[in-house]
């Protein structure tokens, strides 16, 4: 088995420098820009990767989305996609 | 059970722009996927109807830019291009054969928010190189991949694999890992085109293909992460055919030197169908209206086998080009597919491959030129069960 790279709640991760994020308007979705394809994200998987900035740890983004979403609880399924966006090569820590 | 689906549902938009800047090349390739009639391709967009195609085209929802020929980079307004481009919120890639590109119209590129090149090689021994491409440009192309890296741009290189060069196809991987590149694709070449003129001597033969699929994987283990390498066989040795473009009208979008929108690159060889250009009616228009582009979208117009076939969602029949080329019908299912009636077209080229023949004919390959083109009548590839052994 693939060994899943830990992510750790002080990591500060940041949308690596190969893919573009940004928001499509008529895709209703935001997407991942790579050369020559494009990611389509869901609602939750863009939520996370845009506050994905380099500047602030997966403590203060997790902070963030629960008082965004006025929910609480969503450390483990954040630390879940980030591990694999890592995998993915779509976030840099 | 579920409620049967619209006929034709609402397409998505056209994610994918290709702009085919321009017809002309310096290059000459045998299995170039222009249309052999490219010579008689009246006049270029100007700048401004360029800039106007990519508003329009941004504002039905593309995102993905591709700006390619002919060589796009003898194109002087392509640095304009793809600042409008950038602006707009596109990805842009640009698709070359490297000729043209100095350092300083590098830099202009990267400026003007240029975020990918794909380099194309046709091989990595100079001497086929250059007899391929009936040009000497391999020297040139190793410089454009230092420029590529000095710019910090993904390096993504792409070589067109056949018959004569995928016994190279070891030193074809060793000389992409030793330019530093990240993505390497070796698709063969399709037969449409110059490269269905010249199939015979193109199509390599099955022994060649799981060789250079075996030395292939060698490498894969050998280099691991350095260099992600895509290899792709020849459908005809398929059995089931490609989703061709990704469907029909569905997420490509491309725009001929001249204006016309079509489908895919060679979709302009079909008869009967009329497809718009972009001088006359606007790119949305274009994609969800035209009758050229709703033509082969759905099942509707699939005929038997495919239209009662478990698998028509997989593939949607294969390639409309290739199925007409090859049975004389657009509407037929790929005779890839050993399903089809004629899918004996496909292994009549495939055991032509298997002999030595080719080579002790010795037919000439005819390369891409001007001339060459201009001795062909507008859509030259007439329906034909065999249009590779049509008299040249
Ligand atoms: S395939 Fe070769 S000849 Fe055709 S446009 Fe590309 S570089 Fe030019
Ligand atoms: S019969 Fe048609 S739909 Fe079925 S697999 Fe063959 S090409 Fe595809």
């Amino acid at each position: 088995m693939n060994a899943v790279p830990e992510i750790r709640p002080e990591m500060q991760p940041r949308v690596s420098r190969k893919f573009r994020l940004q928001w499509e308007d008529a895709q209703q979705a935001w997407v991942l820009l790579y050369p020559e394809g494009m990611v389509k994200l869901n609602q939750s998987a863009g939520e996370i990767l845009k506050r994905c900035d380099g500047a602030h740890s997966v403590d203060e983004l997790v902070a963030d989305l629960e008082r965004t979403f006025g929910t609480t609880g969503l450390h483990a399924d954040v630390i879940a996609f980030l591990a694999m966006a890592r995998q993915q090569h779509w976030v840099e820590v | 059970m579920n409620a049967p689906a619209p006929v034709t549902a609402q397409p998505g938009p056209p994610l994918w722009l290709l702009a085919e800047l321009t017809y002309r090349c310096p290059l000459h390739c045998v299995f170039c996927y222009n249309p052999v009639d490219f010579a008689h391709t009246p006049d270029e967009l100007s700048t401004d109807e360029w800039l106007r195609v990519l508003r329009e085209a941004r504002a039905a929802g593309s995102v993905q830019c591709g700006f390619s020929g002919g060589e796009p980079l003898l194109r002087d307004d392509l640095e304009v291009l793809v600042a409008e481009a950038h602006r707009l919120g596109f990805y842009t890639n640009l698709l070359t054969s490297g000729v043209g590109l100095t350092a300083t119209r590098a830099a202009a590129l990267k400026q003007a928010g240029l975020d990918h090149i794909q380099l194309s090689f046709q091989d990595s021994t100079r001497e086929l190189n250059d007899f391929l491409s009936h040009t000497r440009t391999f020297d040139l192309k190793q410089r454009v991949a230092a420029i590529i890296k000095d710019n910090d741009w993904p390096m993504v290189m792409n070589c067109v694999i056949h018959r004569l060069n995928i016994d190279y196809i070891g030193e074809i991987i060793d000389m992409a890992v030793a330019l530093d590149a990240e993505y390497l694709e070796l698709a063969n070449s399709q037969y449409y085109s110059w490269a269905m003129l010249n199939r015979d001597q193109l199509l390599p033969s099955r022994e060649q293909i799981e060789r250079a699929e075996r030395i292939t994987n060698e490498r894969r283990e050998r280099y691991g992460d350095r260099i992600r390498i895509f290899f792709v066989v020849p459908d005809y040795y398929e059995n089931r055919p490609k989703k061709c473009m990704n469907g029909w009208g569905n997420v490509f979008l491309t725009i001929t030197p001249d204006g016309t929108a079509l489908p895919c690159h060679t979709a302009r060889m079909l008869p009967g169908l009329n497809f718009p250009n972009v001088r006359d009616m606007d790119v949305k228009r274009i994609w969800f209206e035209s009758e050229g582009f709703n033509r082969y979208r759905g099942h509707g117009w699939m005929k038997e086998p495919c239209q009662s076939c478990p698998e028509k969602e997989k593939d949607h029949g294969g390639c409309r080009c290739q199925a007409y080329m090859l049975t004389g019908d657009a509407a037929a299912a790929d005779p890839v597919c050993d399903k089809s009636p004629r899918h004996d077209v496909v292994m009549a080229a495939v055991a032509r491959a298997q002999s030595d023949e080719v080579v002790v004919r010795d037919i000439p390959l005819v390369f891409r030129t001007p001339e060459e083109s201009r001795r062909r009548p507008v859509l030259a590839i007439a329906p034909s069960a065999d249009p590779a052994h049509e008299p040249r």
